[in-house]
């Protein structure tokens, strides 16, 4: 008995729904789940004290204080060097070897697992350069996490330019760091943002390679040399060995809305980046 | 570019407020890094925040990882203080150690579990995974899950000394990381059996009586409880003025009660 | 130039793992170390092949769901969708990509592996568990590459083949699909690169055991959770032994980019030629 095909259509494409719709169900689960039992507990005093007892009580504003630091120096390092990597690679060398090289290098690292990162950051950082355990160490090693992805971003926000900007801009007589800075990034810079605003979602998501790095002290972080933990160590550490449930959950919905929060900031410079690039 | 500056600006205006602040280079003067035992950290911390209190210009900081982990911060320098749940190997030279307490290992079951006790020769049977079900030792008819700990915990350690002898854990073991790890999966696993520090069993596991010795206390006190380890402060060489002013501290009466009324006995 | 710090990263890292890791494996002979099942750093026994099992079979239950899912909605949002709805869909699917490992190993232990116990057996942690956690974390990079292939598929295709009388999912399944195979094949062997790189979640839902599994609901570990669990901790051999490990999950992992790069490029090639 041969199917009509207009049946095989009807039942491949109500099965691929399924698919579909079973992959949004776990993620509106699993967002729901953790805001509907966090968001309860999150209180000024939350945000604003630390923890006492081992987490038991108290806040978790340490980890805030942590998180945006290591996040924040970690793009502060890979954002000039990511931008710079991928204007030196569009705007001033010809596609040869070590383009090829320097693309080939950023792609491997993009691949490279994270508990390799904090393996290489542990002994790198933390013990052969004595940094100890400290939002430096950890900085730096999420620094390298996000390089190769701001330069894909830079790189491709940059190509996304249209020539005519930049023949426009030869023809006033810039010269070609004028045209570059001016120019090129000026409109390329919704996208070379969105590139950043990704890796600081990446970091504030990353546990492996920041616990080997920056430690998990409870205390505020008085300087880039103290060791801190970051929220998503802390809901790690609280979970998993049944410190509080109650804040474990909270802190989770902390990093939900800061994840939500970022991939609509993303989202918004994406749109402002789409009509420029027609 | 315009829209970047002002964000620049104000973020490296912060940045040298930050390290102007804070003094130049490593401000470890006055900070002492405790690093090591998961079994120890939560009565450390404890300790350091009232430490904290009485003596405000040094700020004590506290982190897990494991025994052997703090033992190697220290040799390396990383910390000033290593937590160890077990005594010293005889390798591990040119560290001085102090007995801050002394804890019992707990072996802990699910509340629902029926049995009150088990010998140290059924326990090393469990553990080695020669023993496999439950009714082998009087109890119901269901697989055993044992879990271990990792290889450089102190607990472990400790455990494998006192009760597994010559014989190895099975390596089918369920791992976990840290006593709450294990309190965790054991609380929530009806054929599970575990072993962790007695100061954190709490009231949602049961722990057996080992040998027909009861798991409390005031049996570790007494001496007849079977499994029971030192707890130890580590340091290389002689430790910096603040990491003394908390060993004295810990050593002290008023810290030995506040760790007995947690649950653990005093160094003596 | 400062462009060169991207190379010279790498170059870093590389160099680091090699240096400790390879003469470790030279020295107690690569064959023992990965084809050995004994692992007791303890005694000096280092055979690292239960975690090559663990994460190949973790892997692989992943991608069975990364394949089936990820594919499945691929086709979807590029074939069969409204404009409409793909704005829907696809900020979901990247939302899923931001999600923390930890959060989604959480979600793992408090819901899926009591399931897993009560209804299957087993100790709940275990391969399943992983590999279904691991399936869903890996589906935004399946389906945000095969999404890629399938539209560079070039249009004329499509409306060849509908000229000539055939559906659309005929269409897709004899034509676009097989035109974009070497995009598919290329996001199949990333997803395998990223389940096989992931540490938390895996870490939290399988269970750790260090004997090799017999079914999909035995404990396992991988080679990720190896060096987490022990890195803080491991001196002298045992750390170079974590650091072989390292070596063998990072050429793993580059054999796999590397191929995938290679079979996108290609494809790219081939449909531009066309």
């Amino acid at each position: 008995m041969r199917i009509r095909p207009a049946v095989t259509q009807r039942v491949a494409v109500s099965f691929m729904w399924l698919l579909a719709a079973a992959t949004v169900g776990i993620l509106l689960f699993m967002i729901v789940f953790i805001l509907w039992k966090g968001l309860p507990e999150i209180t000024w005093g939350f945000l604003s004290e630390s923890p006492r007892r081992m987490g038991r009580e108290g806040g978790v504003f340490p980890m805030i204080v942590g998180t945006l630091w290591v996040t924040g120096l970690a793009v502060l390092l890979a954002a000039p060097i990511g931008v710079g990597t991928a204007v030196y690679l569009t705007e001033y060398t010809r596609e040869g070897r070590l383009t090829a090289a320097i693309r080939f290098g950023a792609d491997c690292l993009a691949g490279i697992p994270s508990i390799i990162f904090g393996l290489f950051g542990l002994v790198f950082f933390v013990i052969t350069l004595g940094m100890g355990f400290s939002i430096l160490s950890g900085a730096l090693t999420l620094a390298l996490m996000v390089l190769p992805t701001i330069i894909r971003t830079s790189e491709e926000a940059i190509r996304a330019v249209p020539r005519a900007y930049r023949e426009v801009s030869y023809g006033l007589g810039s010269t070609r760091w004028q045209m570059v800075a001016r120019v090129v990034l000026r409109s390329a810079l919704p996208g070379i943002c969105t590139g950043i605003v990704l890796s600081i979602g990446r970091s504030i998501s990353e546990t492996a390679a920041v616990m080997l790095t920056a430690g998990s002290a409870l205390g505020l972080p008085r300087s880039i040399f103290d060791s801190s933990r970051t929220l998503s160590l802390h809901f790690y550490l609280l979970s998993h060995e049944g410190i509080s449930m109650e804040k474990a959950y909270a802190t989770a919905a902390i990093l939900i809305l800061a994840i939500l929060a970022i991939n609509l900031a993303a989202a918004w410079l994406m749109r402002r980046f789409a009509p420029k690039a027609r | 570019m315009r829209k970047l500056s002002p964000f620049v600006t104000s973020l490296l205006g912060m940045a040298l407020a930050w390290f102007g602040g804070a003094g130049c280079g490593r401000s470890q003067e006055n900070a002492v890094n405790v690093i090591g035992s998961t079994s120890i950290l939560p009565f450390a911390e404890m300790l350091a925040e009232e430490f904290h209190r009485q003596n405000p210009g040094i700020r004590v900081k506290v982190q897990g990882g494991g025994s052997t982990h703090g033992l190697q911060a220290v040799t390396n320098g990383t910390a000033q203080v290593g937590m160890c749940s077990r005594s010293l190997t005889p390798e591990e030279t040119g560290l001085t150690a102090v007995t801050i307490a002394r804890d019992g290992i707990a072996i802990v079951v699910h509340p629902t579990n029926p049995l009150a006790g088990l010998t140290r020769g059924q326990i090393r049977g469990i553990f080695s995974g020669r023993l496999t079900n439950w009714k082998d030792v009087g109890g119901k008819d269901q697989a055993v899950r044992p879990i271990t700990r990792e290889e450089g915990s102190g607990t472990r350690e400790a455990f494998t000394h006192l009760v597994m002898g010559k014989e190895r854990i099975a390596a089918n073991a369920i791992t976990q990381e840290s006593n709450g790890a294990v309190k965790e999966l054991v609380k929530t696993d009806p054929g599970a059996i575990g072993f962790m520090s007695l100061g954190l069993v709490g009231t949602e596991l049961k722990a057996l009586a080992v040998d027909d010795v009861a798991a409390s206390t005031a049996e570790v006190l007494s001496g007849k409880y079977p499994l029971v380890r030192p707890f130890l402060f580590v340091m290389k060489g002689k430790p910096g003025e603040p990491a003394q002013r908390l060993i004295d501290y810990v050593l002290s009466p008023a810290a030995q009660q506040l760790l007995e009324k947690e649950g653990l006995v005093r160094a003596q | 130039m400062v462009a060169l710090t991207a190379i010279a990263g790498l170059a870093l890292i590389t160099a680091f793992i090699f240096k400790e890791g390879l003469p470790f494996m030279m020295k107690v002979g690569a064959k023992d170390f990965l084809l050995s099942d004994e692992w007791r750093p303890k005694e000096a026994k280092f055979g690292i092949f239960p975690m090559i099992v663990g994460s190949l079979v973790v892997t692989a239950g992943a991608m069975v769901i990364g394949v089936v899912f990820g594919l499945g909605v691929a086709i979807l949002l590029t074939q069969f969708c409204s404009p409409r709805l793909v704005s829907v869909l696809k900020p979901c699917i990247e939302l899923l990509a931001g999600i923390p490992s930890v959060v989604y190993g959480f979600v793992g232990v408090v819901v899926l592996v009591p399931l897993i116990r009560e209804h299957l057996g087993g100790p709940g942690l275990s391969v399943l568990a992983a590999a279904i956690v691991l399936g869903i974390m890996v589906l935004p990079t399946v389906i945000s590459i095969s999404v890629d292939a399938l539209q560079a598929v070039p249009r004329p295709y499509y409306e060849g083949s509908i000229a000539l009388g055939a559906t659309e999912w005929q269409t897709t399944h004899m034509v676009t699909l097989r035109a974009a195979r070497s995009g598919i094949v290329a996001a199949i062997i990333l997803g395998m690169g990223r389940a096989i790189g992931e540490t938390m979640a895996v870490m939290m839902v399988a269970g750790n055991a260090i004997a090799l599994p017999r079914s999909p609901l035995d404990s396992v570990r991988t080679l990720t959770s190896t060096i987490a669990l022990e890195m803080g901790y491991a001196a002298g051999d045992h750390r170079r032994a974590l650091f072989a490990t390292g070596v063998t999950l990072f050429v793993v992992i580059m054999i796999l980019n590397s191929a995938a790069l290679a079979l996108s490029r290609r494809g790219a090639r081939g449909a531009r030629s066309r």
